[in-house]
């Protein structure tokens, strides 16, 4: 008796490949799907999660379990979409994190439009996330019991009508078990390195990649200490990063670090580590998992990045859809374009982008803000 | 999810004729000897081999010599356009290609590299809305230092059939070499290589219920043609390679059960088609893909605006039905096919491909539940693409 059919995006690689395997052994009737991205053109072979051989891997496992097996061509998708918000982010003075768009408009969307066309009740994928269902409840997202391969902070921006199509097999698991599985089940697996790198970079440094795509972001302007002297050169605002202490060239008695960058000046304001950081953020519209936004104020954890810690935070939804979040301790490297995602207990509340501190205009929310306004 | 799926796809390839495989078989086990040994077991191969070539002469109206064995028909295609191609400049200088727009990529890709990396210059025949190159464009385009046309007889996406000996008359009067790639003919059209009045003609044997792996290239007696694949003196120094000698036997077996019942076939298959045609372009915003009437008596192909290709083909198969966007294209290859553009089509018309293309398991019933089942496919693949759009 089937418990339903189920899509698995696989990727040749082992999680995906034992994600598919576990669910045709709990009695779903599993069908494969693998995107095919986008690349730059003649870099194909090198896509982080497409290449050719990870494709034959895919197909291998597929014909191992004996469930259908098709490739998805998400590559005109994947350019318009996730490329170009890439692209975006940076024009506007961000560090954007393309994976955000990838899960919520090509995996989630694109592929899952797929799984359900083609009949599916449910899409699973092999990220390291755990969910949990209750009649009349939203669907509710929980960090996986392996916290290193904890893949929540990119998931933060699924809604319910996507979680309640959503599987996530590995959630319980740790990777070693993961590992053991697909020795166990004898699943071949690509020999792709784990890597944090962007797939579509294949391989490239970003920097390069905006070189060729946004040439007019690459602009030679000053950079700038937090009393607004000039102090150097940078070599266009895009190749810096909020926190990026090497690269700078800036010869200092203390070790200089990116605070800000002015996109309307074209400066990079650097200090020293003391000036770096602040305890204040406000965020773009928040997406709340549930749907819903709370209504009061609340205490949390929250995340900046997809590899930072979590740090406790005090949560305030803003009437717009924003919300505002202080940090018991001050964080270091707060960076616009990137996402805040907002955990109780280990559960996923939500998640927004991080505003520039530029849209601030009356608060000592960072430091360089001041500075920045006193130099204009 | 996918039971047993009725199969729309024998362009792409049939199932092996169980006639077939009996005939093949004793040349894996007892007969397994080489055709070049001197030794008896070496004279039995060699036998089953020129028996071989002698059933294919005899059933495409040309003389056993003037067959060589391949590995299949973009061997063929690969051997007669690089072979000719440097074999006619060698001997009168001729550095020009005159290639059709509507060329399988064995025969495109080759003529292509050729262009690219041995000098030569690539022209191309225009094609009208069917698909169809016209003897008075050959006429016009044919120049002395033309080293080789080639002209696909009967096109793998859309169906339709060229008038070859036509343009087999204009090229033979002018002296210039002519190609085609016939590997989707055999099994639907009475071939006969000296009637047409061709220099080259490749074939393949598993588009007629014959092994993959196995093809012929014509060569007329007195063709230049270099070798491409040089080795020991195989195929009069032609092609090097031990002969594959079961498969070798098996298409000439395929061959002659397919082309004896070919006007039979051709009949059922027609009306079957015929139907299928009919039935489709009631769905709205399709088009049919080809000529009406000149093409392939198993091949109904279209194009249906607004729908992703390869996602038609996926909700197909998981409906159970096998079929094909016109070319083989697994990884999903975004790229819409020229041969589709060629013919004028729009590329928001030409990403919709669907070929459906009928053999001798195909049933009435078969047809009528890929007919029934369709419209809503379309329906379906049209939502998922206004979803990105």
């Amino acid at each position: 008796m089937s418990k339903g059919k189920v899509v698995v995006a696989m990727s040749g690689g082992v999680d995906s490949s034992v994600a598919a395997a576990l669910l045709q052994q709990q009695g779903y009737e599993v069908t494969g799907m693998m995107l095919r991205l986008w690349s730059e053109p003649g870099r194909e072979a090198s896509n982080r999660c497409c290449t050719p051989a990870a494709m034959s891997v895919a197909r291998r496992v597929a014909g191992q379990l004996g469930i259908p097996f098709y490739a998805i061509n998400a590559q005109d998708a994947f350019r318009e979409i996730v490329v170009q918000s890439f692209l975006d982010g940076y024009a506007a003075g961000g560090t954007p994190n393309p994976c955000l768009a990838c899960n919520r408009q090509i995996r989630w969307e694109y592929l899952l439009n797929r799984a359900l066309a083609l009949g599916a009740d449910y899409m699973a994928t092999g990220h390291y996330v755990r969910l949990t269902r209750n009649p009349g409840e939203p669907v509710r997202l929980f960090e996986a019991v392996d916290s290193h391969k904890d893949q929540s902070y990119v998931l933060h921006v699924l809604n319910q009508a996507k979680l309640q199509h959503a599987l996530f097999p590995l959630g319980e698991l740790t990777k070693p078990q993961v590992r053991a599985i697909a020795a166990e089940l004898k699943l071949p697996a690509a020999t792709s390195k784990e890597s944090m790198d962007l797939c579509f970079l294949a391989g490239q440094d970003y920097r390069d990649f905006l070189h060729r795509y946004q040439p007019q972001l690459i602009q030679p302007g000053e950079i700038v200490n937090t009393a607004g002297q000039p102090i150097g050169q940078h070599e266009g605002l895009a190749n810096y990063t909020i926190g990026q202490r090497k690269g700078l060239g800036i010869p200092a008695a203390h070790p200089l670090y990116v605070i800000a960058k002015d996109m309307t000046s074209n400066q990079l304001i650097v200090g020293t580590q003391d000036e770096l950081g602040g305890t204040q953020l406000t965020t773009e519209p928040v997406h709340w998992v549930s749907g819903h936004a709370p209504a009061v104020p609340f205490d949390a954890e929250v995340k900046i990045r997809y590899s930072a810690r979590k740090a406790p935070a005090r949560v305030t939804p803003l009437a717009d859809g924003r919300a505002e979040l202080e940090f018991a301790q001050p964080l270091r490297d707060i960076t616009p374009g990137q996402a805040a995602v907002v955990y109780v207990n280990g559960e996923v509340l939500g998640g927004a982008l991080i505003s520039a501190p530029a849209a601030v205009e009356d608060s000592n929310k960072y430091a360089i803000s001041f500075a920045a306004d006193e130099h204009r | 999810m996918t039971p047993a799926a009725r199969y729309f796809d024998y362009a792409a390839t049939t199932p092996l004729n169980p006639r077939v495989w009996a005939a093949m078989q004793p040349y894996f086990e007892a007969e397994f000897g080489n055709p070049s040994s001197v030794h008896a077991y070496g004279q039995r191969a060699e036998a089953a081999v020129e028996n071989a070539r002698g059933r294919l002469a005899a059933a495409l109206g040309c003389q056993p010599e003037e067959l060589l064995f391949t590995s299949g028909g973009t061997e063929g295609n690969n051997l007669a356009l690089r072979g000719a191609a440097l074999a006619a400049r060698r001997q009168r200088g001729a550095n020009r290609l005159l290639v059709s727009l509507v060329e399988h990529p064995a025969v495109a890709r080759t003529a292509q590299q050729l262009a690219a990396e041995f000098g030569f210059e690539l022209a191309h025949l225009p094609v009208d809305e069917y698909g169809i190159v016209h003897p008075k464009d050959v006429a016009r385009l044919l120049t002395p230092d033309t080293a080789l046309v080639s002209v696909i007889l009967a096109n793998n996406e859309v169906g339709t059939i060229n008038p070859i000996a036509e343009i087999a008359a204009i090229c033979r009067e002018r002296g210039i070499l002519l190609h085609s790639d016939a590997i989707q003919a055999p099994a639907h059209l009475s071939l006969n290589v000296t009637e047409l009045g061709i220099d080259l003609l490749s074939l393949g044997a598993h588009k007629l219920y014959g092994p993959k792996g196995v093809g012929l290239l014509y060569v007329r007696a007195g063709t230049p043609l270099l070798p491409t694949q040089t080795g020991g003196g195989h195929e009069a120094g032609l092609r090097a390679g031990t002969h594959n000698v079961p498969y070798i036997v098996g298409m000439a077996e395929a061959f002659d059960l397919a082309q004896a019942e070919v006007d039979q076939s051709a009949r059922r298959l027609t009306s079957l088609r015929d139907h299928v045609i009919a039935s489709i372009m009631q769905i709205p915003d399709s088009k049919l893909t080809g000529h009406p009437s000149q093409r392939l008596a198993n091949h109904a192909s279209f194009v249906f605006k607004g729908v992703d290709g390869n996602a038609l083909l996926m909700l197909l198969d998981a409906a159970g039905f096998a079929c094909s966007s016109g070319s083989a294209c697994k990884t999903g290859d975004p790229q819409p096919s020229e041969v589709l553009l060629a013919m004028g089509l729009a590329p928001e018309w030409a990403a919709g491909s669907l070929r459906i293309t009928l053999g001798k398991h195909t049933t009435q019933a078969d047809v009528d539940a890929l007919l029934a089942a369709l419209p809503s496919l379309i329906e379906r693949a049209r939502m998922l693409e206004g979803a990105f759009r």
